[in-house]
C-alpha cells in the first residue's frame, strides 16, 4: 500500500521531534487516511506511549507480541481471531492497557495453556471492557504486578476439564484487582497461584465445569462482593494464609464434590457476610486455623457446614441457618468449634427472659447427620419418622454428637443481616 | 354406580369425624402458618403431620368404614348390583371425601394466608402426596376389613400395619444399613423406599426440600435416580400403590362370603 511509508515517513518525523503521544489506526481494509491492516504492524510501528485504535471488522494474523508501553483500544468491538490454533495477543512490557477488543476461536490444547490475552513479567497493565468468547485461557497473567483486569466477559465453551481452560488465570502475580468481570464455560472461572496481595471483586462466575474460584498458596488477598453460581465444584481456596471472603454469594454448588466454599489447609481466614444457597456443602473446612465465620447466611444447602476434626479454633459468629438438610456435619465426637449467638431454624429452645437469645443451649450436629456420615445412602431416610426420634432423643440425652460443637445461646430470630455488634 | 356412589359420599360426608379430619388438619396449617414463621419450615411441618396422620386415619376411617357398611353391603347384595360396581362405590366413596377433607384442610389455610412465594410447586406436591397416601391407606384398609371378619382384630390389624409401614419400616431398613454398611446397600436401599408407600411420598418430599443433600452422596444410581426420573417413578409408583391393592380387595371383595 502506497501510503504506508509516507505515514512510516511521518511517525520517523514525530519522533524525531517533541515525542508527543501518537495514534495508530488499525483498519480490516486499511481504508481510514494512514491507517494500517494488521494490529501487528501497528504494534511494530507504535512508539511507547502510542495509541494504537482498532476499528471494527475480525483480524487474522499472527501472535502480535506487545513489547512496549501501548495503549490498544478496540472501536465497535473489533474481533481478533485465532482461527483455532494460537495465542492472540502477548504483552511482555510494562504500562499496556487493552480495552474494547473481541477475543475469539482459539481452539482447544491438550500441550500449551492457550491464552487469548497472556501478560508475562509486566507491569500495570489494565485489561477492560473486552470479549472473551470460546477462548481456551481467557487472560493469562505469569509474574505480573499491579495489573487490573477489569469489567471484561469471559464466554468459554468447556465441555471436559481435560479440554478446556481457565477464564482468569493468574500465576505468581502481585497486587492485581479482578474486578467486575464475567466469567462462564471455562474450566475454573478465577484462577491464582502464588499470588499475593490480589483483590477479586463483583465478579460473577457461573457455570464453570470445575470451580467459580480457585486459588492456592495467595496469600493476604480478598474476596468481596462476587457471585458464584452452579460450578462443578463451587470455590476452593486451598493453602493460604489471612483470606478474606466478605459480601460474597456462593450458590447451587450441586454434587458429591461440590461446595458452595472449600477451606483447605487455611490459616486466619475471616468468611463474612456471605450468603450461602441450594448447595449440596454450603462450607467445608478442611483443616483451617483461626477461622472466623460471622453474618453468613445459609440456607437450603444439603449441609451448611460441614467441619473436620482437622479445624482449629474455628468460631461461628451470628450467622443464620434456615432450611438446610443438615445444619453442621462433623466427622469425629471430637469435633471442636465455638457456636455463639447464631440463628437455627431447627432450634427447639425458648426464651423465658425475651432478651433474644434462646436459653437452653442448642447442639446443630444432629444424630442423623453422624449417621449420614458414616452410611452415605442413609441420607434417603431424611424427615422420616423414625430419624425424628432418634434425633430428639439424642437432643434430650445427647451421646454421640461433639460436646464441644454447641451454641449456648442461639439467637431466637435471624441475625446475619442485621447491623453489625462487637463479636462476643 | 352413580347413585350408589353418590349415597356413599353423602353418607360419609354426613359423618362428624370427617368434619374434625378437616379440622385438624384447618388448625394445624393455620398454626403453622402463623407460627412457624420461615416459609419452607410450614411446608416441611405439614409434610411431616401428612405422612405420619393421613395413613392412620385412612387406615382407621377405611376398616370402621367397611364394618359399618356391612349390613347395608348385605342388603344391597342381595339386589341386583354388581358386587365389583359395589365396591367401587364403598371404595370411592370413602376414598375421595377423605382425600378432600385432606386437601381441603390443608390447603385452606394458604389459601387465606397466601401461598409462601417460591413453594407452590412444593404445596402441589405435597397435597397430591397427601391425597395418593389416603388412597393407598383406605384401599390397606379395605383388604384388611375383608380379611378379617372380627372388627377389633381388624383395627388391630390396622394400626399395626400404620406402625410397621409409618415407624418400623425405616428403623429397619436403618438398622440393616448400620449392619451391612461396608456392602454396596445403593441399590437394595433405593428399593425399599420405593417399596413403601409412606417412604414413597416422603421421597417425593425430599425432592423439593433436600435435593441438595440427595447429590451429595458418590453413588452413581442415587444420583441417576434422583437426579433424573426421580420424582416421576415416586409419584408413578405410588399411583400403582392405590390401584393394585384396591384391585386386590375388589377381588376378594367379589369372593367373599357375606
Amino acid at each position: 500500500m502506497r501510503a504506508e511509508p509516507l505515514v512510516a515517513a511521518l511517525l520517523l518525523a514525530a519522533a524525531g521531534g517533541a515525542q508527543a503521544p501518537a495514534t495508530i489506526v488499525v483498519s480490516p481494509d486499511g481504508a481510514a487516511p494512514g491507517a494500517v491492516r494488521t494490529l501487528g504492524t501497528a504494534v511494530r510501528r507504535a512508539r511507547a506511549g502510542d495509541r494504537v485504535v482498532v476499528r471494527a471488522g475480525t483480524y487474522r494474523e499472527p501472535t502480535v507480541v506487545v513489547d512496549r508501553p501501548l495503549t490498544i483500544v478496540g472501536e465497535g468491538r473489533p474481533t481478533l481471531d485465532g482461527e483455532a490454533r494460537r495465542e492472540l495477543l502477548h504483552v511482555t512490557a510494562s504500562g499496556v492497557t487493552v480495552r474494547g477488543l473481541r477475543f475469539a476461536n482459539l481452539g482447544r490444547s491438550y500441550s500449551e495453556d492457550r491464552a487469548a490475552l497472556r501478560v508475562t513479567a509486566a507491569g500495570g497493565c489494565v485489561i477492560a471492557d473486552n470479549d472473551f468468547d470460546d477462548t481456551f485461557y481467557g487472560v493469562y497473567l505469569a509474574d505480573v504486578d499491579g495489573c487490573r483486569v477489569e469489567g471484561n466477559r469471559f464466554a468459554g465453551r468447556a465441555s471436559s476439564e481435560a479440554a478446556s481452560g481457565n477464564g482468569i488465570h493468574l500465576w505468581s502475580s502481585r497486587g492485581v484487582t479482578v474486578a467486575g468481570n464475567r466469567v462462564a464455560g471455562h474450566r475454573d472461572g478465577i484462577y491464582l497461584e502464588f499470588a499475593r496481595d490480589c483483590r477479586v471483586e463483583r465478579n460473577a462466575s457461573e457455570g464453570n465445569l470445575r470451580y467459580g474460584l480457585h486459588f492456592m498458596y495467595s496469600d493476604s488477598s480478598r474476596y468481596v462482593g462476587n457471585v458464584f453460581r452452579r460450578n462443578g465444584a463451587g470455590v476452593a481456596v486451598m493453602y493460604t494464609r489471612a483470606v478474606e471472603v466478605r459480601g460474597n454469594r456462593f450458590e447451587d454448588g450441586r454434587g458429591p464434590a461440590a461446595y458452595g466454599l472449600l477451606l483447605k489447609e487455611i490459616g486466619d481466614p475471616v468468611v463474612t457476610g456471605n450468603v450461602f444457597a441450594r448447595n449440596t456443602v454450603g462450607l467445608m473446612v478442611d483443616g483451617a486455623t483461626r477461622l472466623v465465620a460471622a453474618r453468613n447466611r445459609f440456607a437450603a444447602n444439603g449441609w451448611a457446614v460441614q467441619l473436620q476434626a482437622n479445624a482449629q479454633d474455628a468460631r461461628f459468629l451470628a450467622n443464620d441457618f434456615a432450611g438446610n438438610s443438615f445444619d453442621v456435619a462433623t466427622n469425629a465426637r471430637d469435633a471442636a468449634a465455638t457456636f455463639a449467638g447464631n440463628y437455627f431454624d431447627a432450634y427447639r429452645g425458648y426464651d423465658l427472659d425475651r432478651d433474644g437469645r434462646g436459653d437452653v443451649p442448642h447442639r446443630p450436629v444432629r444424630l442423623f447427620a453422624l449417621l449420614a456420615a458414616r452410611h452415605e445412602p442413609a441420607v434417603v431416610l431424611q424427615r422420616s419418622f423414625f430419624v425424628g426420634l432418634l434425633d430428639a432423643s439424642e437432643r434430650l440425652l445427647p451421646t454421640l454428637t461433639p460436646d464441644a460443637v454447641v451454641d449456648a445461646r442461639p439467637a431466637m430470630r435471624p441475625v446475619a443481616a442485621r447491623a453489625p455488634s462487637p463479636a462476643p | 354406580m352413580t347413585r350408589l356412589l353418590g349415597y356413599q359420599v353423602r353418607n360419609v360426608l354426613r359423618s362428624r369425624w370427617l368434619a374434625a379430619y378437616a379440622l385438624f388438619f384447618l388448625l394445624v396449617t393455620d398454626a403453622l402458618l402463623r407460627f412457624g414463621g420461615d416459609d419452607g419450615k410450614v411446608l416441611l411441618g405439614l409434610g411431616n403431620v401428612t405422612l405420619l396422620v393421613v395413613p392412620l386415619v385412612g387406615l382407621v376411617f377405611g376398616t370402621t368404614a367397611l364394618y359399618e357398611a356391612r349390613p347395608f353391603t348385605e342388603l344391597l347384595l342381595a339386589q341386583p348390583v354388581g358386587r365389583g360396581q359395589l365396591f367401587a362405590a364403598l371404595y370411592g366413596g370413602l376414598a375421595l371425601p377423605t382425600a378432600a377433607a385432606y386437601v381441603l384442610g390443608a390447603g385452606l389455610p394458604f389459601a387465606l394466608h397466601g401461598v409462601p412465594s417460591g413453594h407452590g410447586a412444593s404445596l402441589l406436591v405435597l397435597l397430591g402426596a397427601g391425597a395418593l397416601l389416603t388412597g393407598v391407606f383406605v384401599a390397606l384398609a379395605f383388604l384388611v376389613a375383608l380379611r378379617t371378619d372380627d372388627r377389633a382384630r381388624g383395627l388391630g390389624a390396622a394400626v399395626g400395619l400404620w406402625l410397621a409401614l409409618a415407624l418400623l419400616y425405616d428403623g429397619g431398613v436403618l438398622l440393616l444399613l448400620a449392619v451391612f454398611g461396608d456392602h454396596a446397600l445403593e441399590r437394595p436401599l433405593l428399593a425399599a423406599m420405593l417399596a413403601n408407600p409412606v417412604d414413597l411420598a416422603r421421597v417425593l418430599l425430599l425432592l423439593r426440600f433436600d435435593g441438595a443433600a440427595l447429590l451429595g452422596y458418590t453413588g452413581a444410581v442415587f444420583a441417576r435416580f434422583f437426579g433424573g426420573p426421580g420424582a416421576l417413578v415416586a409419584a408413578a409408583l405410588l399411583l400403582a400403590w392405590v390401584a393394585v391393592p384396591a384391585a386386590f380387595g375388589a377381588r376378594a371383595f367379589r369372593r367373599k362370603d357375606f
